[in-house]
């Protein structure tokens, strides 16, 4: 990392790190080439620092601190392998591994096995215990497998969409992403741009095609292939990554570092495809 | 305002004209409404600061928040109805279900500690017979007369019965009374009858002084906040005074709703003026032109005597355009809570009163730079507010002459629970723990513990009658003053009820954000229902501990940090879980 004239230096975990201003710690850590387990952070999204799997110990504070929205400042002294800290962490994916299906969370899962995570240490834990939504052919909502990391109201918001058809409600353990009174989608204001799917990180959200496959167990990853190429409903350029599966497009993303769309796209680039096939109804 | 998307369900005419009511000049859909984006100032010109009023009025006419009303005031506060129902689903006091009793007051029943060994059972199983709508709450705030009830009036003002009762000091007459002793003496609704007993004198001392000499007077004083976390007023006055900004603010935050905690609501309801003013002296002190009493919503006598003692105050000159002569202005205003413990948290305060979900913010920044609407704010509870006017009337070495160096002063104490006489009292801080029981006629029957500071405290036993009530003894002895809760249980009272339901409270009250508190504290619930009052395996202790540490180092706020403190130290004293 170059050193500029706005350049703060941290340490992390007893060597200097310099960032820019304006840098959190996470990015230091990452500069540092330290891999820090991030759930609701999303280099696309404001931090609304929730999970607290990314907390790091910083000299001086009584508590730990969230590395993905905390500002590195000038001679911040940070440990990220401390006893703590990987206590929290541990216990952080333990509890979410208690309550929430995280069987298509494979990231989440590999963290739970670094830090040694042990969901079943609770007896008889209430869970989320929530049923399948499927109210459209082109995504579903299954909260039985969200972590309430944010991220979906924050791509459907302030974010990227700024269409609000989706917000935290109720309280405490209770707390779900709804629509106004848990309406359908297509009662709500959604415009089914597919950016919430997007970001989600468990595949609570996650394309019709997707579910589909995965029902009939017919989902294979190893077998998907991946095409660039932009997109033609307009003048906008936007990047389109085409996931085929036996020669049929069974998602599109958007790449999160592309300038265009920051990985966002609109219904027609995300699911305008369906119309390729002749056959949005399969 | 044409992108917002809304179902087809219309307001009723009884809706609409009640959330006209109570938005006034802001009402109506004539508006040229600005969408309101999270953060930043841009916050302020929207009008979504009122959702929490507008859906005070749909509830109170409906007895609910219909989907039909949400999306008037939606439409009307220009608040993406996703939001909005985010906001209304976080309330204890709206109902969002279609279940029926709508129509009827909602009986809301304390059923924490001081309420549940005292009546609370009984009296809501008679109130059920009678058909009555319950609703079991948490603490109500008059934990000194169990069991504690609040009615929620449909269509009609909500009422708690037991304000009809006579009120009375329990130490009234005593000399040494510097914060209450105008409670129970003066008129609390009467502004010349507040001046007769020495009301505004400091305010008027405050103007001559100047900005420097009072921030200096409460420097020297040593005043710490009594909300709970003892921050220095000095510094965070100072800071805010010094913080560049156009607009600033004063809040009284009067959520009070640590269980065992009552000290606000009696001040707020027996001399509301010394509130007033001494938020007053805060504004021309710091430069505030602003001030918001967020006052939690199961107090509707405090409500009203503080609406009362605004609108004389401003009638005389000392609050609006120009306080006092002074040229300076400020406006004061009340804001109901809806019930939600958490919202006593600075920060989730402030999202509140915007119109935003409880939830707290990450620190830092802090609300002296960037506090409610991303402005420079000084938040304070009242009880550190009441302190003002002695440090001003008399100075810092008058103030430091009781008490001790560490904790200069006096000290609201909430004693309830099993003491002859339960109630309000100040002790200069020193006092001891026996002494303060004393003060309340003594403990009746043998006591087994106390809880100190309230449910996100730690409890104590017999042992500790001879601890000084200090800062600093308290932390040097692991447990803390808290918000003044002295909570009395003796040998007949069942802990492992009691902490089951502290388990409980903290599982409900959490505000859902952060994982630590969110599973944390429904995992504890869990686990202190399943022990029972059995003995606590040796994993189960070593699991609990754990979750004590994640709580208290990775949570968000100090909800989480203190969720599984009370049951801790119940742990530890083998008021539960202990092998015999
Ligand atoms: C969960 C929670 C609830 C709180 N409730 C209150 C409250 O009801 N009243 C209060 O004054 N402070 C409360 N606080 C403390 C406030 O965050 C804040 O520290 C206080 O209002 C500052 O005022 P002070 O300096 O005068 O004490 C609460 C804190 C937490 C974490
Ligand atoms: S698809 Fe787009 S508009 Fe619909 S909920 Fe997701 S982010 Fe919001
Ligand atoms: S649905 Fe996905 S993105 Fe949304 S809060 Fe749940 S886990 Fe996060
Ligand atoms: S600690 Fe609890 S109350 Fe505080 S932000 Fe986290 S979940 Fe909410
Ligand atoms: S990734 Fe930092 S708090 Fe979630
Ligand atoms: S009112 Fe019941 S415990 Fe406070």
């Amino acid at each position: 990392m170059t050193v500029t004239e706005t350049a703060v230096t941290i340490s992390v975990d007893g060597n200097d790190v310099s960032v820019p201003e304006g840098a959190t710690i996470l990015d230091a850590c990452t500069a540092a080439g330290i891999d820090t387990p991030t759930i609701c952070y999303g280099p696309t999204l404001t931090p609304v620092n929730a999970c607290r799997v990314c907390v790091v110990e910083l000299e001086g504070s009584r508590t730990l601190v969230p590395s993905c929205s905390r500002p590195a400042e000038e001679g911040m002294v940070v440990s990220t392998d401390s006893e703590r800290v990987n206590h929290s962490r541990k216990m952080v994916l333990e509890f979410l591994g208690s309550g929430v299906d995280l069987s298509q969370a494979d990231e989440l899962n590999e963290w739970s096995a670094k830090y040694g995570a042990q969901p079943d240490r609770y007896d008889n834990p209430e869970r989320m215990n929530e049923d399948v939504k499927i109210q459209d052919d082109l995504y579903v909502r299954d909260y039985d497998k969200c972590v309430l990391c944010y991220k979906c109201v924050s791509a459907c918001g302030d974010d990227a969409q700024h269409t609000y058809a989706i917000s935290m409600s109720g309280r405490g353990f209770g707390a779900r992403i709804a629509t106004e009174f848990d309406v359908t989608l297509p009662d709500s204001a959604c415009v089914y741009c597919g950016n919430c799917v997007a970001v989600c990180p468990t595949n609570a959200l996650q394309f019709k095609t997707e579910f589909d496959l995965r029902e009939a167990e017919n989902w294979r990853p190893e077998d998907q292939s991946v095409t660039t190429t932009i997109c033609s409903y307009c003048g906008v350029g936007c990047n389109l990554e085409l996931h085929t599966q036996d020669e049929r497009i069974v998602k599109v993303t958007s790449p999160d570092d592309h300038s265009v769309t920051w990985g966002n796209l609109c219904i027609k680039g995300r699911f305008g495809w369906q119309y390729v096939h002749g056959d949005s109804d399969d | 305002m044409a992108d917002l998307h809304f179902t087809d369900a219309v307001a009723t005419d009884g809706e609409k004209a009640a959330v006209d009511l109570a938005l006034g000049e802001n009402s109506g859909l004539s508006l040229e409404g600005e969408r309101v984006v999270r953060g930043g100032a841009s916050r302020r010109r929207g009008l979504r600061h009122l959702l929490l009023p507008a859906l005070h009025a749909l509830q109170k006419e409906s007895g609910w928040i219909s989907p039909g009303g949400l999306n008037y005031v939606s439409e009307v506060l220009q608040v993406p109805p996703a939001e909005s129902y985010g906001v209304a689903s976080f309330y204890e006091m709206f109902r969002v279900d279609t279940e029926p009793g709508h129509d009827d007051d909602v009986v809301h029943v304390c059923i924490d500690a001081a309420c549940r060994i005292d009546g609370a059972d009984d009296l809501i199983a008679s109130l059920e017979r009678e058909g009555k709508h319950v609703h079991r709450s948490p603490c109500l705030g008059q934990c000194e007369r169990p069991p504690a009830v609040f009615i929620q009036g449909r269509k009609k003002p909500d009422l708690v019965p037991a304000d009809d009762d006579p009120f009375e000091l329990p130490q009234a007459g005593d000399e040494g009374l510097r914060l209450l002793k105008r409670v129970g003496v003066v008129d609390p609704t009467s502004l010349e009858s507040y001046r007769e007993h020495g009301g505004y004198e400091a305010l008027t001392k405050a103007i001559d002084m100047g900005a420097d000499e009072v921030l200096a007077a409460i420097t020297d004083s040593g005043l710490s906040g009594r909300g709970g976390a003892a921050f220095p007023t000095g510094i965070k006055w100072t800071a805010v005074r010094d913080a560049e900004g156009d607009e600033k603010h004063i809040v009284a935050n009067c959520d009070e709703s640590e269980p065992g905690t009552f000290k606000d609501r009696l001040v707020m309801e027996n001399d509301p003026f010394a509130l007033v003013e001494a938020m007053t002296i805060a504004a021309v002190t710091t430069g505030a032109t602003n001030g918001w009493i967020y006052i939690r919503g199961e107090y509707p006598q405090a409500t009203g005597r503080l609406e009362n003692a605004i609108a004389q105050a401003r009638d005389a000159g000392l609050l609006g355009d120009d306080v006092a002569g002074t040229g300076k202005a400020f406006h004061l205003e009340v804001r109901r809570g809806a019930g939600a413990y958490i919202c006593g948290e600075e920060t989730a305060l402030f999202n509140s009163l915007e119109g935003f979900r409880g939830e707290p913010r990450n620190k830092p920044p802090f609300p002296t730079t960037n506090g409610l609407f991303d402005q420079p704010t000084v938040i304070n509870n009242p009880e550190t507010l009441l302190n003002i006017l002695p440090i001003v009337l008399d100075g810092a070495e008058a103030y430091r002459s009781v008490g001790t160096d560490g904790s200069p002063g006096t000290r609201l104490f909430c004693v309830s629970g099993r003491v002859a006489t339960p109630g309000l009292y100040e002790h200069a801080f020193g006092a001891t723990l026996g002494e303060i029981i004393e003060s309340a006629g003594g403990a009746s029957g043998q006591v087994q513990a106390v809880l100190l500071g309230g449910a996100a405290g730690s409890f104590v036993t017999a042992d500790s009658m001879d601890l000084p009530l200090t800062l600093e003894a308290t932390r040097e002895a692991g447990t803390t003053l808290g918000s003044g809760v002295v909570m009395v249980f003796n040998d007949d009272d069942d802990m492992a009820d009691v902490c089951q339901r502290i388990a409980e409270f903290f599982k409900n009250e959490s505000c859902g954000q952060c994982v630590p508190c969110r599973v944390g504290a429904i995992r504890q619930h869990e686990m202190i229902v399943a022990i029972g009052d059995r003995p606590m395996p040796a994993d189960k202790r070593e699991l609990h501990e754990d979750m004590v540490q994640v709580m208290a180092d990775a949570s968000i706020c100090g909800l989480g940090h203190t969720a599984a403190s009370a049951i801790k130290s119940a742990l530890a004293l083998g008021l539960i879980g202990a092998n015999q």
